[in-house]
Formats: structure tokens, C-alpha cells, sequence
């Protein structure tokens, strides 16, 4: 266990420093500059700028410098929004993100697990087949899809959900329904097959025969084992609510961490795409080797190798 | 009576020792008559009513982006002065005049924009790039993943080993970061290369925004595709017909193409199949923040994200390509699940 462990963190840490250095030499061949959108400025204000910020050193000069401060724990300042630190917009950018991401996780997961196991429990029965459909259709349509019908019909035609902004519980409805609205139906759908799956085995029907409640055997013995592939789409799914934040965050016009990023790209913000990027990367690389190793411990069948 | 006689007897009667004929021969044989895997799979396709729906729904919304346009009187960039903002099925004061005059005007079926554009003709031309970059996407990535994969499998040992480590670092790579950042920085150089080359020129017809998104496909999600095509090729190629191939003399390309290929052709197939529609959920994601494919192109993640400015006033406007491209996803999942029911061994019975 502790050797696989060993393997996949070196394996991550190896991503993590090819997607860094990928994304600052990508970064560097994207023409203009962080100090070129808006007015331009005198030559010598540009030359004083690239040279504070250590931009007028050779590519290969800044990317030795930036690994040194980046290992030191030191990310720079943002080059467009001046006097903040990348930490600084990184966290309060990640707070919003979390929030709205963890309650569509949560959501997804307390109605995707039971819709799936109400279907499967009905096999064949108009509810099974109703879950299906919704489910299929679901996964059928893309997030921008949702927020904009939830905005006409909530805002526009009832008024009652504001449509952007995030300051009262009412702001959160809309972007959280959106987010979880693809996992949800991905998750029913994956529960109701992996459930049909375990009703079938073989220890379902001696449980039976030792006389235990059918609340015991759903319970203790089927959804244990059927949970299992719910597990691993977790890695998956938490990428996915970051990622396919950029979109709802974009519509709802949310300040989370999606938004920072694009926008990051957009101004050439060099400090911020960096920091943004390896923060990004390395969440979505360390959830995804939490869920495999949980996965490893969860199920007992799987040899670790 | 004498039937029982018949069998006591030791006198041998030569009609039994005749060769069977024909007819007999018939009789004997209890087989059907062999069923090729295509022709099986497709007899089981065939019988699933969801899938031959699916993929009458394709065939139309072919006809609806490829066809459908040439007899369409207006075009996708035409700004038609006058006509901005119609209702669907509305006309504009000049266009009542010219009907009043006896002249024909064909209707905007779905209204107009706010800049003059037939929003019907923008949503063909919106499904077929959607098409477009779903089909050659997912062509370049089962190209790619396919002929990696085999490699990795029948080769096996060292070679599997290095090549395998390379898919699992290019897996855990985040995509959507990593396509963002390429989208913005291939576009540049692309740009230049159509412009000042003329060898490149073909690159401005198609548009920068749709070669960007081939090429950032074809570099980032082959690994899919080569993961299951290894997984495949290793079991089978420790299958007897393969080791009597060897012992024939035959070549690794011939074995390779000639039976290890044809025996993956299914689950290629399918995989190639529900890529499509994941290539087409990531375009539209792209065109509707605002990356993917360049204006005046319509995309339908562009309109959509266009959409969304007048959706006070003009909500119905996001329908038509929310529905469009919903549509489109579900019917090629749908197509996709049902060639895998149809074509996976696996799932025969």
C-alpha cells in the first residue's frame, strides 16, 4: 500500500511540474502583455514595468526564477490587479468556487444515489422507466443549457431568484441547481446499474435466506457493494463542479475561481494564469488520488499493486 | 414381424452401406446457418426500437446542417437591414411592402437577431460545425488512440510500460485547463501561418477556431481511446489463431491489421461513437465562453452565449440552439448505447 502510495504521488508531483511548465511557455508564446490591453503606455513606463516585474529577462531566466519563488512558497503579485497578492485572489476566489461546487456535489449525491436505487428496486415499473428517461435526457444537456432555461424561467417569467451575484442564500439556488443538474442524472444512472447489478449476486439471495429485514439487506449488503462505482466518479465529478464552474460561474457572474481564471488568460496576467493553473492542477491531481486510494480501502477485493 | 426378423438376421443388406445423399446429409445437420458477428450485431440493432430512432434522428439532423442550408434563401452572415430583432415568423415593414407588392418573401422561420441575421439558417450552420468538429474530432482520436494502443498491446513489455506511463500523465492532466490555455495560444500563431502563407490559406476557410479545437482534441483525449484499444489488443493477442498467424509466418503488421484490428473494429466502433457527442458537449462549452469558434461562424454554444444578453426581451431566442444541440448529444448517446448493446460480446446475452 505504502509503495503504491509512493508511486502515484511521484507520478502526481511529475504532472503537476510538466502541467507548470507547459502552461508557462504556452503562456509566454501568447502575444501582448499584461501592461498592452487598456491605454498604451510610454515606452519608458513599459520598460520600468517589464523590468520591476523581471519581464524583460530571457523566457528560460523567468521560468529558473519563478520554479525558485514558486518552491519558496512565494507566487507573486497579480500584474492587472495591483497590490494583491496571487494567494490572496486565489483563496477568496476559491471560497466562492467550494461553496457553490461542494453543495452541487452534495446535491447530486443525495438525489442521484436514491433515484438510482428506486429505479433499480422498481425494475421494469413506470418509475423505473420515468428515471431513465429523465436521467438520459439529463445527461443530454449541457450546463449553460440549464442555467439559461432555470434564468428565464426563475427570473425572467417569475421573478423570484436574482440572476447575478452571490450575497443571500436565494443567489445560490439557481448556479447550484445548474452545477448539479449533469451530475445527478450520471449519478441515478450509474446507481441503478451497479445496484441491478449487486441485487443479482449470489449473497444477496442468502441474506434473504438468513432471515434478515429487507431494510438490512438494501442497507448493509446492497448498497454498500453498489456505491462503489459512485466512489470512483467522485474524483471526476469534483473536477468537474471546478470546471464546469467556468460556465455557471460566467452566466451568474459569480466571483469564483473559474472566472479569475479566464479572465487571467484573457488579460495576460502572467503571475495569475500560473497560479491559478497549479492550484487548479493540483487539486484536481490530489482528489483524484484520494478517491483512488479510498477506493483501494473501501473495497478489500482490490490488490494494491 | 418382419422388421424383428429383419434385425436377427446375419445376412448384411448392402443399401445400408450407401453414401448418405444430399437430402439425408440435410437432415442430419442441426446448425443454422452461420451468422456473421456484422450480421448478427445488426439484426440485434435492428431490434432495439430506442437506437433505430436515435439514428433516424441523426440522419436528420444531417439532412437539417448539411443539406438543409442550400435551399435556404438567406445566409448565415447575411445582415438583412431593417429585419433586426424579428419575431419568429415575422416580418419587417419593408419585407410587408414587398409582399404587398406581389413579391415573395420567405418567412424567418425562427425570427432574426440583433443584427439583421436569419437565426434559422445560423442554426443549421451552428449543427454542422457542431457536427463537423464531433466527426473529425473523434475520427482524429480514434486514428490516434487506436494505433498507439495496439502498439502498447501487442508489443507489450518495455515499450508498453513507456508508453503507458505517458497516457496516465496526459490523463491526469486537467483537459479543460489545459484547452483553455492552447485555444488562446494556438489561435496567434495559426493566424499568422493563414495570413502570410499562402500554402495555409485552406486554415482561414475552415477557421482558426475550429483547426485549434482539432488539434487540442487529437493531443489530449486520444489516451481514452488508447487505454481501451490496449486493454483489448492484450487479451487477444494470446488467442490461438493469433500464435497460428506467427507460426504461418505472417508479419506483425499483417497480424495486426488483419486480425487483432478486425477483432476490435466493435468496440472502436462504439467508443468512436459516444465520443462524438462528448467532443460536441466541450465545443459548445468553448464557443459559449466565448473561445471556441470565431464570429461571424456560428457556433450553437455561441449563439446560446448570444442569446443570453436579450434574454429579457428575447428569451425564445436561447431555445433553438439549447434544443438543437440537447438533441443533438441525445441522439448520438443513444446511438452509442445501442451499437454497444448490438456490437459488445460481452453483452450478447
Amino acid at each position: 500500500m505504502a509503495r503504491y502510495i509512493a508511486k502515484r504521488v511521484i507520478l502526481s508531483i511529475f504532472t503537476l511540474w510538466l502541467v507548470a511548465t507547459i502552461t508557462f511557455f504556452l503562456m509566454f508564446m501568447v502575444p501582448g502583455g499584461p501592461f498592452l490591453s487598456e491605454k498604451t503606455p510610454s515606452k519608458a513606463t513599459l520598460e520600468a514595468l517589464n523590468k520591476r516585474y523581471g519581464l524583460d529577462q530571457p523566457v528560460i531566466v523567468q521560468y529558473k526564477n519563478y520554479m525558485i519563488n514558486f518552491l519558496k512558497g512565494e507566487y507573486g503579485e497579480s500584474l492587472k490587479q495591483r497590490g494583491r497578492t496571487v494567494e490572496d485572489i486565489i483563496s477568496s476566489g476559491f471560497k466562492v468556487s467550494a461553496r457553490v461546487g461542494g453543495l452541487a456535489v452534495a446535491v447530486a449525491l443525495c438525489i442521484g444515489v436514491p433515484l438510482g436505487c428506486i429505479a433499480a428496486l422498481n425494475r421494469g415499473k413506470w418509475l423505473d422507466n420515468t428515471i431513465i428517461v429523465i436521467a438520459t435526457c439529463g445527461i443530454a444537456v449541457p450546463s449553460f443549457v440549464v442555467s439559461t432555461v432555470l434564468m428565464i424561467i426563475f427570473s425572467v417569467k417569475l421573478n423570484w431568484l436574482p440572476t447575478y451575484g452571490l450575497t443571500s442564500w436565494k443567489h445560490y439556488v439557481m448556479p447550484v441547481m445548474a452545477l448539479s443538474f449533469y451530475p445527478t442524472a450520471y449519478i441515478s444512472r450509474l446507481m441503478r446499474s451497479s445496484m441491478l447489478e449487486v441485487l443479482g449476486q449470489d449473497y444477496m439471495r442468502t441474506a434473504k435466506a438468513k432471515g434478515l429485514s429487507q431494510f438490512w439487506i438494501l442497507f448493509k449488503h446492497a448498497l454498500r457493494n453498489a456505491i462503489l462505482p459512485i466512489v470512483t466518479y467522485l474524483g471526476p465529478l469534483l473536477a468537474y463542479t471546478l470546471t464546469g464552474s467556468f460556465v455557471v460561474e460566467k452566466i451568474f457572474t459569480i466571483p469564483g475561481l473559474g472566472n479569475e481564471f479566464i479572465s487571467s488568460i484573457i488579460n495576460r496576467d502572467y503571475t495569475m494564469i500560473m497560479g491559478t493553473t497549479i492550484f487548479l492542477a493540483a487539486l484536481l491531481i490530489i482528489l483524484n488520488l484520494l478517491v483512488d486510494i479510498a477506493y483501494k480501502i473501501i473495497d478489500p477485493r482490490i490488490k494494491f499493486k | 414381424m418382419s422388421e424383428l426378423n429383419k434385425k436377427l438376421t446375419l445376412h448384411l443388406d448392402v443399401s445400408d452401406f450407401l453414401p448418405a445423399d444430399e437430402e439425408e446429409k440435410q437432415s442430419l445437420v442441426i446448425m443454422r446457418e452461420s451468422v456473421s458477428f456484422w450480421r448478427d450485431g445488426l439484426r440485434r440493432f435492428r431490434k432495439n426500437k430506442i437506437a433505430m430512432t436515435s439514428l433516424v434522428v441523426v440522419i436528420l439532423i444531417l439532412l437539417f446542417a448539411f443539406v438543409a442550408p442550400y435551399f435556404y434563401p438567406y445566409s448565415y452572415e447575411q445582415q438583412i437591414r431593417g429585419s433586426e430583432n424579428l419575431a419568429p415568423m415575422q416580418y419587417s415593414e419593408t419585407e410587408l411592402a414587398r409582399i404587398e407588392a406581389g413579391e415573395k418573401v420567405f418567412p424567418h422561420i425562427l425570427g432574426t437577431d440583433s443584427l439583421g441575421r436569419d437565426i434559422m439558417i445560423r442554426l443549421m450552420i451552428g449543427s454542422r460545425i457542431s457536427l463537423i468538429v464531433g466527426i473529425v474530432a473523434s475520427a482524429l482520436i480514434l486514428v490516434i488512440g487506436s494505433i498507439y494502443g495496439t502498439i502498447a498491446g501487442y508489443f507489450g513489455g518495455k515499450v508498453d510500460l513507456v508508453m503507458m506511463r505517458i497516457v496516465d500523465i496526459i490523463y491526469t492532466v486537467p483537459d479543460i485547463l489545459i484547452i483553455i490555455l492552447l485555444m488562446v495560444t494556438l489561435k496567434f500563431p495559426l493566424q499568422d501561418l493563414a495570413y502570410n502563407n499562402p500554402n495555409f490559406a485552406w486554415i482561414n476557410k475552415l477557421g482558426v477556431g475550429l483547426i485549434c479545437i482539432f488539434i487540442v482534441f487529437a493531443l489530449l483525449y486520444w489516451v481514452g481511446m488508447a487505454r481501451i484499444v490496449r486493454g483489448q489488443i492484450l487479451s487477444l493477442k494470446e488467442m490461438e489463431y493469433i500464435t497460428a498467424a506467427r507460426a504461418l509466418g505472417a508479419s506483425h503488421s499483417r497480424i495486426i491489421r488483419k486480425h487483432l484490428l478486425t477483432n476490435v473494429m466493435g468496440t472502436l466502433i462504439v467508443t468512436t461513437t459516444l465520443q462524438i457527442p462528448s467532443s460536441i458537449f466541450t465545443e459548445s462549452f468553448l464557443s459559449f465562453i466565448g473561445i471556441g469558434v470565431a464570429a461571424p461562424m456560428p457556433s450553437l454554444g455561441s449563439m446560446a452565449s448570444d442569446a443570453i444578453d436579450g434574454i429579457y426581451s428575447y428569451p425564445y431566442r436561447l431555445m433553438a440552439p439549447a434544443i438543437m444541440i440537447s438533441l443533438i448529444i441525445l441522439s448520438f448517446n443513444l446511438l452509442g448505447d445501442g451499437l454497444r448493446d448490438a456490437f459488445d460480446p460481452k453483452l450478447k446475452n
